[in-house]
């Protein structure tokens, strides 16, 4: 195409773009229509029984929620047998620690994935849906009416997959950043190497999240947590991307000590302006005969917001982090479930893109967690020379 | 919800709340302090460089006023100078013409102080050249008319009566 600059262009011009328009359009409804018939086809194949009596679309479902789920072995990839119909599992096992009583430890392979009662100490442990269950010798699991087990579960200490990311992504934190510190030391306040990358990110949460919504004074008792929360949450989201798999931080448990930890923290450094705002929100600005009628609405609702404020945290972060993983599995199972030379590549493509934005993802979330505690940390930290502000407000108002 | 529930794990949350505490003192002793102590240090630096490229830049602003300054001074000092120069030199040339004035008035009036003396010591002279020769003309005015002794005498008279008023 070229631009119409002549008058006596034009006719031919605009003749031109139709035709362009006319093809680009022909080629869409041509691709639509094929994988159309491609997606009719395969969905038919897929409902097709598969040998252990599920269809591809239910053993891809089950994949995605056994993926979700924290482990007991570090599986890298497993295959099945074609004679046997058996899968085999390639990866390492991973301690298996027990209080029922006592201390019981084996290693998860014994399990053999959930084909093999444990005996330990003189009970008997069975894994099923990757958690351990008390069974007799038979390894018998008896199901409520919702098919869901009714077998005593033993408070669990094992060391899982994630309890083992956790522990890595620990490590090279602190080799990274007491590596990074030395090398402060050593070329005098100029970083270096790596450090040229971080230094900024470090900046950042102390110029843009600390300073910003805790103020100067007292931004940097948080310092250290918001650091920690911020390079902890972000390595393991990106370490959650890789074909390892691990998804940590969409793990409820994971975010729920990250939210205890924030209110926790929250709660003891509340100074009294801190405490004044959510029993006594009004202040001085009223009679307390007013006072009393609208406490007894307010007073729960700022009591009810200590508590949705880190519960927000650890659901935010929890839920965005599983999507993201959900819609990234069930993508790279749509290429299995539409096995065309169109719809493999367009899965592919798909994937790739939403593979990109769970990259900003993992690094929103990071932010976002942390902004969030700093602001909560800002609300608690909240020094007299603000209250007065407000009440400054109030009686303006 | 009853998902949320069954799914969470206590094991996991005692890792994690365990691990995550360890990392976070390890990492504030190890790693943060001394990280955030060689920023602000460095930052801290970098301010006291400007400030005091600032008071550097200031005090050169000051001397060069100072500068400004001396120079002005001098060269209102040298106007001065040389006004006064002037003064002085227009002075003495004032004074010079005046003494000289003065001198000539002096060897003038002396000229003719001497000149007086002169032409008075000259009349003088002349009288008494006159006298002489008016007596070698009466001797031989006498010598010739000394006959008449009464008319020598009258004579005599007349002549020395004309001779003063002369």
């Amino acid at each position: 195409m070229y631009f119409c600059t002549d008058f006596k262009d034009t006719v031919i011009c605009s003749k031109m773009q139709r035709k362009t328009l006319v093809r680009i359009l022909s080629v869409l409804l041509f691709i639509t229509s094929f994988s159309a018939v491609a997606q009719d086809e395969h969905t038919a194949e897929a409902k097709e029984i598969l040998p252990e009596g599920k269809t591809k679309k239910e053993e891809i479902k089950e994949f995605i929620n056994h993926h979700l789920m924290d482990s007991h072995d570090f599986n890298l990839f497993g295959s099945t047998d074609e004679e046997t119909g058996k899968i085999h599992h390639y990866g390492f096992p991973l301690p298996v620690i027990l209080w029922d009583g006592g201390l019981h430890t084996f290693m998860s392979s014994e399990f053999h994935h959930g084909e093999n009662v444990v005996e330990s100490n003189g009970n008997y442990y069975k894994l099923y849906h990757s958690k351990i269950y008390r069974t007799d010798a038979e390894g018998t699991i008896n199901y409520d009416e919702d098919h869901h087990p009714t077998n005593v579960r033993p408070l669990d200490f094992s060391i899982t997959k994630s309890v083992l990311m956790m522990l890595v992504v620990g490590l090279l934190l602190v080799w990274l950043f007491t590596s990074l510190a030395k090398s402060y030391a050593k070329n005098g306040s100029l970083p270096k190497g790596l450090g040229r990358f971080f230094e900024p990110v470090v900046l950042y949460i102390r110029d843009d999240i600390a300073i910003a919504n805790i103020g100067e004074n007292k931004y940097k008792k948080y310092m250290p947590f918001l650091l920690t929360v911020f390079f902890f949450i972000w390595f393991l989201n990106m370490f959650g991307l890789t074909p390892l798999g691990v998804n940590v931080t969409g793990n409820i448990a994971v975010t729920t000590a990250l939210a205890i930890i924030v209110f926790l923290i929250t709660t003891f450094t509340g100074t009294k302006d801190y405490w004044k705002h959510i029993f006594d929100p009004l202040g001085d600005g009223m009679p307390w005969i007013g006072k009393i009628f609208i406490y007894i609405i307010l007073v729960p609702i700022e009591v009810l917001g200590m508590f949705i404020k880190p519960f927000a945290l650890l659901i935010r972060l929890y839920a965005n982090m599983t999507a993201g993983h959900v819609v990234m599995m069930s993508l790279i199972g749509l290429i299995f479930i539409f096995k065309s030379w169109i719809g493999g590549p367009l899965s592919f493509g798909l994937a790739f893109a939403i593979m990109l934005i769970e990259l900003l993802v993992a690094l929103l979330q990071a932010y976002i967690f942390t902004m969030l505690a700093a602001l909560y940390f800002g609300f608690a930290s909240e020094s007299h020379e603000h209250h007065e502000e407000h009440e400054g407000e109030i009686q303006h108002l | 919800m009853e998902k949320l529930i069954n799914d969470f794990s206590f094991g996991l949350f005692f890792w994690q709340i365990i691990i995550f505490v360890l990392l976070l003192l390890l990492l504030r002793k190890f790693a943060w302090k001394p990280i955030l102590n060689a920023v602000n240090d460095r930052e801290e630096g970098i301010k006291n460089a400007l400030d005091s490229a600032e008071k550097a830049k200031l005090e050169m602003q000051n001397l060069q006023a100072d500068n400004e300054k001396l120079l002005q001074e001098a060269r209102a000092e040298r106007e001065v100078m040389l006004k006064e120069a002037r003064e002085i030199k227009a002075k003495m040339i004032a004074d010079a013409k005046e003494e000289a004035k003065a001198e000539a008035d002096k060897t003038v009036a002396q000229a003719q102080a001497a000149i007086e003396s002169e032409k008075k010591s000259a009349i003088a002279e002349l009288k008494q050249q006159v006298a002489s020769l008016s007596l070698e003309i009466a001797e031989k005015v006498v010598k010739h008319e000394l006959s008449d002794k009464d008319k020598q005498l009258k004579l005599v008279d007349e002549m020395l009566g004309d001779a003063k008023l002369n």
